[in-house]
């Protein structure tokens, strides 16, 4: 099976009511082609998983501008404007996650873990009505492990068969997020032959990669611009 | 030399609690500036966004917009920096690898319990690191000027803002002085404004006790 698809084709991916896993820490590895492509399409009512929604009116900001997403988990909110003022109204729904117990949740919910217990948040408003247990003499909070339908990751460079490779922080939660959702789409600046990518320092492997797509996006100094 | 400001005072009095070859996670605001300070000490800073040996900020011929800090200026790679993902540097920092964790707070009690994450009637939608740090660091350094705009402390009986977790910090560093926490109550080990310990107790409402340390 070729994993290479169109952005145009990858389209058809994107429905209603799912729960959409999106890599980046600001703007540094966001899968903004892909992103884009949800605005061409009539999904609605997503659900996101994101450590923030976006950025400078790119990635998951226009996304949520559109109406698009009616609930967003994950750990630093406050930068979006619209988010903040959405939610007041009672627009969007917020899930806050300190940014490890969401890490930790997402590479659960990749690895077969139902849940975990973290001393982080306990005693905190982020732990109320959840579960504590104390292990050794320690308070811990149970939290869940979360999986998506679809992860959109963004990566440096795949190879054919989906082996991928990062550049420095634009890993963030990309290699978590690759494995815990049921299709999982790479975003990659660069498609190299199967063979090219030295195995030593392969970060994801290509098992759980389903679709890879070439990003239309090039950095031009302090900016991500798109290239048509 | 320069008369250095309140902000320039904490982040130097911090520096000096670092040791050579510390690990050490710097949070947004006042812990930035503690970098300027070290002298001719070599620390590694961990940036929780998956990168343990953050440099200087770049040249504009060298920026990369992918590579950033977890307030997410651009940084660069020191020499032997190492990149990981998320999970992994939260493992790092709740497993207690991390030598140190510097964080500005709104308030700190008597106990040394610190609020840094949510303002009071402002919508509570951002937590980032914070926690995670919190209960993680081997030592908590927590900075702040010590007053408010308003002139209110931040140093208080009991926080009013909201707890960022029930673990206390090891110190906090302020423009007139440096405090720890214990059973005997709140303790001045380095004074340097121009308020002597009665006078920051009475300002305060609060006891402090003297232990004044001569640091080498």
């Amino acid at each position: 099976m070729d994993k290479i698809v169109s952005l145009e084709e990858i389209r058809q991916v994107f429905k209603n009511d799912q729960r959409i896993l999106v890599g980046g820490f600001g703007i540094s590895g966001t899968p903004l082609s892909v992103l884009d492509q949800i605005l061409e399409t009539d999904a609605e009512n997503l659900e996101i998983v994101s450590n923030n929604l976006g950025d400078s009116g790119m990635g998951l900001h226009k996304v949520f501008m559109a109406g698009k997403i009616k609930k967003a988990i994950g750990s630093f909110f406050t930068i979006n404007k619209e988010a903040v003022e959405a939610w007041s109204k009672g627009e969007l729904e917020i899930e806050l996650l300190p940014q490890g117990t969401l890490a930790e949740a997402i590479r659960c919910g990749g690895a077969g873990i139902g849940g975990f217990y973290t001393k982080t948040a306990v005693g905190t408003e982020l732990s109320k009505n959840k579960e504590i247990r104390e292990i050794d003499g320690i308070r811990y909070v149970f939290e869940k492990s979360i999986r998506g339908n679809v992860a959109l990751i963004k990566a440096s460079k795949a190879d054919r068969l989906g082996n991928l490779v990062y550049h420095t922080t634009a890993r963030n939660f990309n290699p978590m997020m690759a494995t815990a959702a049921d299709i999982v789409i790479a975003e990659v600046d660069e498609i190299v032959e199967i063979g090219e990518l030295d195995s030593e320092q392969i970060v994801t492997p290509h098992v759980y990669i389903d679709y890879i797509v070439q990003s239309t996006y090039k950095k031009e100094g302090s900016e991500y611009v798109e290239v048509k | 030399m320069l008369k250095l400001n309140s902000r320039e005072i904490i982040a130097k009095r911090i520096a000096q609690e670092l040791k050579e070859g510390d690990v050490v996670n710097l949070g947004v605001g006042i812990p930035t500036l503690v970098a300027s300070f070290l002298e001719d000490k070599t620390v590694y800073f961990q940036s929780e966004n998956g990168l343990i040996g953050m440099g200087p900020p770049p040249a504009s011929e060298e920026l990369d917009i992918d590579l950033i800090d977890a307030g997410k200026n651009p940084t660069t790679l020191a020499k032997g920096a190492a990149l990981f993902h998320s999970a992994d540097s939260f493992a790092m920092i709740r497993g207690g690898h991390v030598d140190a964790a510097i964080l500005g707070t709104l308030q700190v009690d008597r106990h040394g319990e610190i609020a840094n994450w949510a303002v009071p009637n402002q919508p509570i939608l951002g937590v980032g690191g914070a926690m995670d740090l919190v209960v993680g660091a081997k030592k908590l350094i927590v900075a702040a000027t010590l007053f408010t705009k308003n002139d209110s402390p931040k140093l208080v009986e009991k926080l009013t803002y909201k707890s960022t977790g029930e673990r206390k910090a090891d110190l906090f560093v302020t423009e007139y002085a440096a405090f720890t926490f214990s059973e005997e109550g709140i303790k001045v080990i380095d004074l340097y404004g121009d308020l002597t310990i009665d006078e920051l107790s009475e300002k305060l409402s609060l006891p402090l006790v003297s232990e004044i340390q001569t640091i080498k």
